[in-house]
């Protein structure tokens, strides 16, 4: 038994496999972060913090004559988000029900892929998190309302990142409504803009909850690391005669090397 | 070329399993040379050629470790039972059955991989 305590939770075999299968469904889709920076691990529930090379000064040495450095690192966080099963459900589901309601596993996925994203994209500054956005020191490109000019404004965003001497490819990180309006269109012609938009940046388009706006980024390697150590895992909390408590878990920090790697284009003010 | 290592007809093996054979059979033939220098630095008078044959020995170490920790990698339930073997003090025997008890008792609770997550990952 790990940390997780999976086996002391009232659920089957099948009823794990259902309950794992369905977070694997919810969060593939949404976790977009890790499909467009470098994702490394995971390296396991006891890796606690990401090395930064780097060090500070300790003031005075223990005796004289000695002077010290302390290396600074990055603590991973653990988020989690924590939802509940019926038993009557999973029981049903045992007989073979095809329908089980896991609404409570769903919003809790959709969730912790939500927070994942959005310290990544975003940061979580409460964590030591630096976010893509907030670490870009180039100023941000506003996404017309008129998606016509998106992809002249997608090639600029391109041009800037290339500029400062980071190459390609580039991937585009779409929030959910700008996404839905690109798949939408279609250009003079009948091209699609989503086609368009991929061959500019010559890299995936991916719809990214927790994004506002877009954000054009370099998939070249080594500008954005995502280290992990938990990867998401259900786990066991407790239960009563109605309901199994579980939560979805991970451990992770995030590091931008590169903060030139990218260019946030934001919503055009209303 | 030979293909005594394969215990299956090669061709309805995978490359990663055929890779896999490769190096368990490495490991087998790391595993008997230590054997082999052991014996004969039991025996040998001459210091000069023993310390040749101590030399040639810790290469074979250093193999057989590499060998062992690629299968390891590729090998999660094997990892976690050597992980509550290997380096220890404590009785081999009792540690043996305890992680083989906790590898399985894992295994049982998840239908993913062993570290229980749900095996998604990233760009690597």
């Amino acid at each position: 038994m790990n940390h997780l305590f999976r086996t002391l939770a009232p659920i089957t075999a099948l009823g794990w496999e259902l309950i794992d299968e369905e977070a694997r469904q919810q969060l593939a889709g949404s976790l977009a972060a890790r499909r467009l920076v470098d994702f490394a691990g995971p390296r396991g529930w006891q890796h606690s913090a990401t090395n930064l090379g780097r060090t500070e000064g300790v003031a005075a040495g223990p005796v004289d004559g000695v002077e010290a450095l302390r290396r600074r690192v990055l603590p991973l966080v653990e988020p989690r988000a924590a939802f509940a099963v019926s038993r009557a459900e999973l029981a049903d589901a045992e007989r073979g029900a095809p329908d089980p309601d896991l609404e409570s596993l769903q919003q809790a996925a959709r969730r912790i892929a939500l927070a994942e994203n959005t310290a990544v994209f975003r940061g979580w500054e409460e964590a030591g998190v630096e976010g893509i956005v907030e670490a870009s020191p180039h100023a941000p490109i506003s996404l017309s309302t008129d998606l016509d000019a998106v992809p002249t404004q997608v090639a600029g965003a391109v041009e800037v990142v290339r500029s400062a001497g980071v190459d390609g490819p580039y991937g585009l990180a779409l929030g959910p409504d700008v996404y839905t309006a690109v798949v939408e269109t279609t250009e003079y012609g009948g091209y699609p803009l989503f086609e368009h938009l991929r061959h500019i940046v010559g890299g995936p388009l991916v719809w990214a909850p927790g994004v506002e706006g877009a954000v054009v980024l370099s998939l070249r390697g080594g500008d954005f690391l995502f280290d992990c150590g938990q990867d998401l895992a259900v786990g066991y909390d407790g239960h009563d005669a109605d309901l199994v408590n579980l939560y979805l878990v991970e451990t992770f920090s995030f590091v931008v090397a590169t903060p030139e790697a990218a260019v946030a284009l934001p919503p055009a003010p209303a | 070329m030979g293909t005594d290592q394969y215990h299956e007809p090669p061709g309805e093996l995978s490359p990663e399993v055929r890779t896999y054979v490769r190096i368990c059979t490495s490991l087998i033939e790391e595993a008997e040379a230590i054997n082999w220098y052991a014996q004969r630095l039991s025996i040998e008078p001459d210091e000069e050629a023993a310390a040749i044959m101590r030399d040639a020995q810790g290469e074979e170490f250093k193999h057989f470790s590499m060998n062992l920790e690629f299968l390891l990698r590729r090998t999660p339930a094997w990892r976690e039972i050597a992980q509550g073997v290997l380096f220890t003090s404590d009785s081999i025997v009792e540690l043996g059955d305890a992680a083989e008890e906790e590898a399985l008792d894992d295994a049982s609770g998840s239908s993913g991989p062993p570290d229980g997550s749900l095996g998604i990952g990233g760009r690597s």
